[in-house]
C-alpha cells in the first residue's frame, strides 16, 4: 500500500515536471485584471476579464511570445473605495508588470494616484470618463477606449454630413451633461454649425415645456440632448406636444431600451451614439467572437470585452519587446502609434489617451437601436427630420 | 405675441396640476391640522393605478379610447380615494394628538414607502413609463403656439372639478360638515357630526383629486415615472402655504402663482433655466415672510 503511494507521488513528480518543463523555459510574466466582478456591473466585468484572460490564453499558446503570461484577477466591485486597495495591492506587488484596469469611471478616477505613486503601468479598458486620462499628467495611465470627447467629435461630424447646421443644447447639469454640452459644442461650431441656444436642466426635472418653447422660437435643425434616459425620454415627448419638428439628438446616456419603451413609435429616427462598438463591428470581430466562443465562457464578452482583450494584447507586445520591466514599458506606451488591435488602431496622445477609438453612432428604427451604417436611414430609404 | 401664448398655455396646464394637489394639503390641513406628506406619492399611485387599468383594458380588449379613458380615470380616482382614506386611517388619525412633527414624519415616511413599493413591484417601475395618448390629439398651430385640443380637454376637466368640489364645499352637507369640522372640532362632534367619517371622506376626497392630478400629468406628459409625484408633492405643499393653508381660492391661487413664477424663471432669467425652481422658490420664501399666513387667510374654518 505505502509503496503504490509512493509510487503514485513519484509519477505525479514526474508528470508535474514534463508539464512544466516547456513553461520554465520562458520567464513568467504577471498582469493585473481590475474589474467589478461583483455587483451590478459584473455581467460587464466578467466579460471583460474572459476576454483579457482570452488574450493571455492565446498568447501562451504563441511559441514566439517571450514571455509566459500569468493574470492576477482583482476585483474593484465598482467602488472608488475598493478600487483603491485593489489598485494598492496591484501596485505594491513588484512581480506585477502592468495591468489592464477599470470599467467604472468613478473608481477609475479614484486609483490614477494610486497607480502613479506605485509607478504601476495601467490600461483603462472601459471607464468613459475624461479625467481619467485628461485630469492629471501621469505617464502611467492610458486608455484603449473612447471618452465622450471622441464620441461628440464623432456625433458632431455625422450630423454635419448629414447636413444639419443649426442646433438647440438641452443638457442636464451633471458632470455628464455639461461635459457632452462642452465637447459637442466644440465640435459642432468648428465644424461650421451654429448652436442658436443652450438650457441646462436639472436631472430629474420634469416640465420642459418653457425651455422647449424657448427652443422652438430659436427654429433648430436639430435638438441635441446630453444626458440620461428619464429625462430625454420627457424632452421627446414633449418636443412632440410642442410640435417641434426637429431632429432629436442624444448622447450614450440613452442608448437603451428603456428609451424606446417608454417614447413607443416618438423614438423612432432618434440619433444617439456611443463608444466602443458592437463586437461583430470591430475590425478584429469576427477573430474575437470566435476564439472567445471556443473557451465556452458561462457569459458573453458584452461591449467592452473586446477592449479589454486589446489592452492586455498591447500590454504584453510591449513586454515581448522592452522586457517586464515597468518604466520601460511606460516609455514604450507612449510612443504607441497607429497600433493594429482587434478594435481599430491604437494611438495614445500624451495624457495615454487612444485618440483613433471606435464610437458607433446609432438610429432607432422599427422600436431597435440600429448600427447608423445598416440603418435605412443611412441607405437613403428613411429619412431624418427635415432631409 | 403667439410666444407668449404658448408661455400662458403651459402655465395654465401646469398650474392646474398644482392646484390639483395644493387643494389636498389644504383640504387635509383644514379639517385635521396635519401636513400630510404621502400626498406627492398619491399623486404618482394614482398615475401607475391609471395605467396599469389601461393595461388591463387592452388585455381584456378594449380598444376605443372613450371607455378606456372613462375607466382609467374612474379606476384611479376611486383608488386613490380609498388609499387616501387608509392612510389618514392608519397613519395620521392614530397620531391625533401627538406633536404635529410625528405625523409629518409617519406620512414621509408613509410616501416613501409607496414610492419604492411602485418602483420595486410595478413591472419595470424603476423606468419611465409610457402613459397612452387618450385624450384626441387635434391641434392648431399659429407661428409658435401651438393649441391643443387635449390640453383644453384637460383643462375644462380641471376647472370643472375645481368649482365642483368648491360647490361641495359650500352647498352640500357634506360640505358644510367638512368646514364645521375645520372650524371647531369640539363643537362639531356636540352637533351630532360623525367627526372620523368626516375626515375619512375628505381625504379620500383629497386623494381622489391627487389621483385625477396624477392622470392629468400622464396624459399631458405622456410618461410618468415612480418619482413623478416627489417634485410635485413640494410644490403642492408650497402652493398650499403660498396663498394660505386651509384656503380654498388659496390653494388655487397658489398654484397658479407657482407655475407662473417657474416659467417666468426659465424664459426671463438670462442664463441657465436649471435655477427656475430656485427661483421659484426664492420667491416663495420671500412671500412667505412677507405674508406669513398665505395670500389668502384662512377660510376653510375661519380659527384663529
Amino acid at each position: 500500500m505505502y509503496r503504490k503511494i509512493a509510487f503514485l507521488r513519484v509519477a505525479l513528480f514526474a508528470l508535474a515536471l514534463a508539464l512544466a518543463l516547456p513553461a520554465a523555459a520562458k520567464e513568467t510574466v504577471k498582469l493585473a485584471f481590475i474589474g467589478p466582478l461583483t455587483g451590478g456591473n459584473s455581467a460587464i466585468g466578467l466579460g471583460g476579464r474572459n476576454s483579457a484572460e482570452l488574450a493571455v490564453k492565446l498568447r501562451n499558446a504563441d511559441p514566439k511570445s517571450k514571455y509566459q503570461y500569468d493574470l492576477v484577477v482583482l476585483d474593484d466591485e465598482c467602488k472608488p473605495d475598493t478600487g483603491v486597495q485593489v489598485a494598492t495591492k496591484a501596485g505594491a506587488d513588484r512581480s506585477i508588470a502592468a495591468g489592464v484596469t477599470h470599467y467604472c469611471s468613478v473608481v477609475a478616477v479614484a486609483t490614477v494616484d494610486t497607480f502613479h505613486r506605485l509607478g504601476l503601468p495601467t490600461i483603462v479598458w472601459g471607464a468613459v470618463l475624461p479625467d481619467i486620462t485628461y485630469g492629471h499628467s501621469y505617464k502611467e495611465i492610458h486608455r484603449v477606449n473612447g471618452t465622450m470627447i471622441n464620441q461628440n467629435e464623432t456625433a458632431a461630424k455625422l450630423m454635419l454630413k448629414q447636413g444639419y447646421r443649426r442646433w438647440v443644447v438641452i443638457h442636464d447639469t451633471t458632470d455628464y451633461g455639461k461635459g457632452h454640452n462642452k465637447y459637442f459644442t466644440q465640435y459642432a461650431t468648428g465644424g461650421g454649425g451654429k448652436i442658436l441656444g443652450t438650457f441646462g436642466v436639472t436631472a430629474d426635472q420634469q416640465d420642459f415645456t418653457a425651455e422647449l418653447t424657448q427652443a422652438k422660437a430659436l427654429n433648430p435643425e436639430v435638438i441635441f440632448f446630453g444626458g440620461l434616459t428619464p429625462i430625454g425620454v420627457r424632452i421627446r415627448a414633449q418636443m412632440d406636444k410642442l410640435g417641434i419638428n426637429a431632429q432629436f439628438q442624444g448622447t450614450s446616456g440613452i442608448v437603451n431600451d428603456d428609451f424606446i419603451k417608454a417614447l413607443g413609435p416618438l423614438a423612432e429616427g432618434v440619433v444617439a451614439f456611443r463608444e466602443g462598438a458592437p463586437a461583430e463591428k470591430l475590425p478584429g470581430g469576427k477573430f474575437f467572437l470566435e476564439k472567445y466562443a471556443e473557451q465556452k465562457y458561462p457569459n458573453p464578452p458584452e461591449a467592452y470585452g473586446p477592449f479589454a482583450y486589446a489592452a492586455a494584447s498591447l500590454l504584453m507586445d510591449t513586454i515581448d519587446k522592452v522586457g517586464p520591466d515597468r518604466k520601460k514599458i511606460i516609455t514604450a506606451l507612449a510612443g504607441v502609434k497607429n497600433v493594429d488591435s482587434i478594435t481599430g488602431p491604437i494611438t495614445f496622445d500624451d495624457h495615454g489617451q487612444n485618440t483613433v477609438a471606435a464610437i458607433t453612432a446609432y438610429v432607432v428604427q422599427d422600436g431597435k437601436w440600429v448600427v447608423w451604417e445598416d440603418s435605412e436611414y443611412a441607405s437613403g430609404k428613411r429619412k431624418l427630420k427635415g432631409r | 405675441m403667439d410666444l407668449l401664448a404658448q408661455y400662458v398655455m403651459n402655465g395654465v396646464m401646469l398650474g392646474l396640476m398644482y392646484a390639483l394637489v395644493a387643494l389636498g394639503f389644504t383640504l387635509f390641513f383644514g379639517v385635521l391640522d396635519v401636513v400630510q406628506f404621502a400626498h406627492g406619492d398619491v399623486v404618482t399611485a394614482g398615475a401607475f393605478a391609471g395605467l396599469a387599468t389601461y393595461a388591463g383594458l387592452v388585455l381584456a380588449g378594449v380598444e376605443s379610447a372613450v371607455p378606456q379613458l372613462v375607466l382609467v380615470v374612474i379606476a384611479a380616482t376611486l383608488s386613490m380615494a380609498v388609499l387616501g382614506a387608509v392612510l389618514g386611517r392608519v397613519l395620521v388619525l392614530p397620531l391625533k394628538g401627538a406633536p404635529p412633527l410625528n405625523v409629518l414624519l409617519a406620512t414621509l415616511m408613509g410616501g416613501t414607502a409607496l414610492r419604492e413599493c411602485i418602483r420595486l413591484f410595478y413591472p419595470g417601475g424603476s423606468q419611465p413609463q409610457r402613459f397612452p395618448a387618450l385624450l384626441p390629439s387635434a391641434s392648431w398651430s399659429m407661428g409658435h403656439f401651438t393649441l391643443r385640443l387635449d390640453n383644453v380637454l384637460m383643462i375644462v376637466a380641471g376647472g370643472v372639478l375645481v368649482l365642483g368640489l368648491s360647490l361641495v364645499l359650500r352647498r352640500t352637507r357634506l360640505g358644510l360638515e367638512i368646514r364645521a369640522v375645520a372650524q371647531d372640532e369640539e363643537t362639531a362632534r356636540t352637533m351630532g357630526i360623525d367627526f372620523r367619517r368626516v375626515v375619512l371622506l375628505t381625504f379620500a376626497i383629497g386623494s381622489a383629486l391627487a389621483a385625477f392630478a396624477g392622470v392629468m400629468h400622464g396624459l399631458y406628459y405622456n410618461e410618468i415615472n415612480f418619482g413623478s409625484g416627489l417634485l410635485l408633492g413640494v410644490i403642492g405643499f408650497s402652493a398650499a402655504v403660498l396663498g394660505g393653508l386651509g384656503s380654498f381660492g388659496g390653494a388655487v391661487l397658489g398654484g397658479f402663482l407657482f407655475a407662473g413664477l417657474q416659467t417666468l424663471g426659465a424664459v426671463a432669467l438670462p442664463f441657465a433655466s436649471a435655477y427656475k425652481d430656485v427661483f421659484a422658490f426664492t420667491v416663495v420664501i420671500l412671500l412667505m415672510t412677507w405674508k406669513p399666513t398665505g395670500l389668502i387667510g384662512e377660510q376653510l374654518g375661519e380659527r384663529v
